[in-house]
């Protein structure tokens, strides 16, 4: 199993890998984001309180969801940065770093399209608000970190410690929010979580999670190769510029 | 310098440290800076405590001496000292230098003497080679040595680039440490300042000490060279 | 070989004193450390009426909330040169070769840089809350949470310096990097610092939870910052 992964973790035969399961795994979102839109824009019924706007649900939750997974899977590169010192586990957490920023984004977009009708208010310091909004800030500085160090193996190793740190903090961090909410707004806030969900509502949920996982797991691919093809013009450059000076 | 030990008869001088490397790979920003690179420091004369590592800019001198300073990362190989009957390898090896780098490593606000204070008590003995090499002096004498005693109580700041560059060379003596590793050690020093750094590095390797320079001008003191040649490729990890 | 670490072990923390030594009288002699830090302080504190109003009721309630920002910012505007001038006179490169841990180097460097500039906001807390209207017991209570929370933003904060420490200019950077991980230390302190004034408000919670954060980042952030710098030596 760990001489499958170390062969998959060679980036010659990773970019073979991508280019045979690349169109497959596109294929595959593009169907399950038909069947998980058809699902929750059309076949879901409307919510008796929340009308309409129950469908930002359908793509806020995903978001959200694979916001905090994206984060996971940088911990996990991390580690593969720190303690193997793969180079390919830094090509996959820097990036995996916009696409976390991407669904966080979104995720906090459609929160607040969905609050001004629900809360009267684009922006309510919500403790899951402000968590995510602080998971986007994190994002933020880790991409302005890899883009300050030039030399990429020092950012490397820089930025996995600084997700490691990260993911420490992160339930500190959420707890606190947490503790902070409830200390000042009492609830006076609707949560989603009061009736269990519908499963005309849910199976739409289930398939959107999966097209946006396939949707993270296609474009984290592409955005590795082309992470990659950057290093080898890096490397091309460099070679060219020691063969001019020797 | 009278009172030094010599390591001329075996019996009195039984730690004779040697550093060994082999096979070093480094790459520094994408760039393979060191492609192989394998020598032995130490032997039974002065001379072959003494290795000056020479070649163009570029080439990797200052990296291999930071390389065994435990400043940078090895791809592959081992840098090992070892030094009656102790060895040590890595890390640990870095703790058994005394690294002269192109900065002096001096703070401006604080006076010449609190300087090497600092670093004397800061400094730890090192995990091998113990009683190998130039001694540990007092602070005063230390600073007789380089010719700063006058100075003592002069911030560093005031110092002449020459000036701070001997009084970084005042650290080295006073911890005893068997390895030092000396950047480029006679710039910004005048002709009888490098005599004088020259004459310390002799008493070194006279009591067992290694030195590793890196240098492109002649300095004169017998010792065995190391002649760097540009890496041969850029890193492949991504080709 | 075998008896090498005993032996070395025993000296260990002569060393660190005089590196604490040494880091205070660098503070005090260049820019005069601790008077920056609170000069930066007292005009975040004296810029603040200007944006609310001179509303001595609404001064009174946002005085700890004031006085922590002020001193968050105070902090951690200060921390990018805390191995930033080390690295840059090379005595980080004589440093990280000393035979002593860098990460109780980092610990040792964090506390004096503290006594240096947190330990006067600390004590200058009390006169500036008399600009801001706060009660007695008010400003007590910040003080304490100011005494026990600075520490742990000192530590996060050096997490960034051995982050940034390789860049011109990581200062602006470091902020970024490190104020996300603030948010808990600031929601415990403000919380705990405003509670005397709000009956029903425990003061015990949020300030055991902020002594926790404290202790858990003395202990993390060395770490951290050790293995930042170590990869950015080359």
């Amino acid at each position: 199993m760990f001489q499958r992964l170390t062969a998959l973790a060679n980036p010659t035969r990773f970019l073979g890998l991508v280019e045979r399961l690349g169109p497959w795994l596109v294929g595959l979102t593009l169907a399950l984001f038909a069947v998980g839109l058809y699902g929750s824009l059309v076949l879901a019924p409307p919510d008796y309180q929340q009308g309409e706007t129950v469908r930002i649900m359908f793509i806020h939750v995903p978001a959200a969801w694979l916001a905090m997974f994206t984060y996971a899977l940088m911990a996990v590169s991390a580690l593969g940065t720190l303690v193997w010192r793969h180079p390919l586990a830094d090509v996959s957490a820097k990036a995996a770093a916009p696409l976390g920023a991407a669904f966080t984004f979104l995720a906090l977009v459609t929160g607040s399209l969905w609050g001004k009708p629900m809360w009267g208010t684009w922006w309510i310091w919500d403790a899951r608000l402000t968590s995510v909004l602080v998971l986007f800030i994190m994002y933020l500085g880790l991409i302005a970190l890899w883009r300050t160090i030039e030399d990429p193996t020092r950012a490397a190793r820089l930025a996995a410690i600084l997700i490691l740190v990260g993911t420490v903090n992160l339930p500190i961090i959420k707890f606190s929010v947490d503790w902070w909410n409830t200390l000042h707004q009492p609830a006076s806030v609707m949560r989603l979580d009061g009736p269990t969900i519908d499963p005309s509502m849910l199976w739409p949920l289930l398939v959107m999670a999966l097209a946006f996982t396939s949707l993270l797991t296609t474009l984290h691919l592409y955005a590795m190769r082309n992470e990659i093809l950057r290093r080898r013009i890096r490397s091309l450059g460099l070679a060219a510029a020691a063969g001019t000076a020797s | 310098m009278s009172d030094i030990p010599t390591s001329a008869d075996p019996s009195t001088a039984p730690i004779t440290p040697r550093l060994l490397a082999t096979e070093l790979v480094c790459d520094r920003g994408g760039r393979r800076v060191l492609d192989g690179a394998s020598f032995a420091v130490g032997g039974d004369t002065a001379a072959d405590n003494v290795l000056f590592v020479t070649g163009p800019n570029g080439v990797g001198k200052s990296t291999l001496l930071r390389l065994v300073a435990g400043l940078g990362t090895l791809e592959s190989g081992e840098i090992r000292l070892t030094a009656g009957g102790g060895a040590v390898t890595g890390a640990e090896v870095a703790e058994a230098c005394h690294y002269l780098g192109h900065r002096d490593a001096l703070k401006t606000a604080l006076t010449v003497s609190e300087n090497l204070a600092f670093w004397r008590d800061f400094l730890a003995p090192p995990p091998v080679g113990a009683g190998a090499g130039h001694p540990a002096l007092e602070l005063d004498e230390a600073l007789a040595a380089v010719d700063l005693d006058a100075l003592a109580d002069l911030p560093a700041g005031l110092l002449s680039a020459g000036q701070r560059r001997r009084l970084a060379v005042a650290r080295l003596l006073v911890v005893q440490r068997p390895l030092w590793l000396l950047d480029e050690p006679t710039s910004a020093l005048d002709a009888a300042s490098e005599a004088r750094l020259v004459a310390l590095m002799a008493a070194h390797a006279a009591a067992g000490g290694l030195i590793m320079a890196a240098t492109h001008l002649p300095i004169n003191l017998p010792g065995r060279s190391l002649v760097l040649r540009p890496a041969a490729v850029a890193r492949e990890a991504f080709a | 070989m075998s008896d090498a670490p005993t032996e070395r072990a025993a000296p260990l923390l002569a060393p660190l004193a005089a590196l604490y030594r040494r880091e205070l009288r660098l503070a005090v002699r260049i820019g005069g450390g601790g008077f920056m830090g609170v000069l930066f302080f007292l005009i975040v504190v004296t810029v603040f009426p200007f944006a609310v109003g001179p509303d001595m009721n609404l001064l009174a309630r946002l005085g700890p909330a004031v006085l922590w920002i002020a001193a968050l910012l105070a902090t951690l505007l200060g921390l990018d040169r805390l191995f930033e001038a080390d690295r840059d006179d090379g005595a980080l490169d004589i440093i990280v070769g000393s035979g002593q841990p860098l990460e109780l180097v980092v610990l040792v460097k964090c506390l004096a840089h503290w006594t240096a500039t947190g330990l006067p906001l600390v004590l200058a807390t009390p006169f500036f809350a008399l600009f801001l209207a706060m009660e007695p017991l008010v400003i007590g209570a910040t003080m304490l949470t100011l005494a026990v929370g600075t520490p742990a933003l000192t530590f996060i904060g050096a997490i960034g310096a051995g982050l940034t420490v390789s860049l011109r200019r990581g200062g602006l950077l470091l902020a970024v990097l490190v104020l996300p991980f603030a948010v808990p230390v600031l929601i415990f302190g403000v919380s705990a610092a405003g509670a005397p004034a709000l009956d029903p408000a425990p003061f015990a919670t949020p300030f055991l939870l902020l002594c926790a954060l404290t202790l858990a980042t003395l202990v993390l952030a060395p770490i951290a910052a050790a293995a930042a710098l170590r990869s950015g030596l080359d």
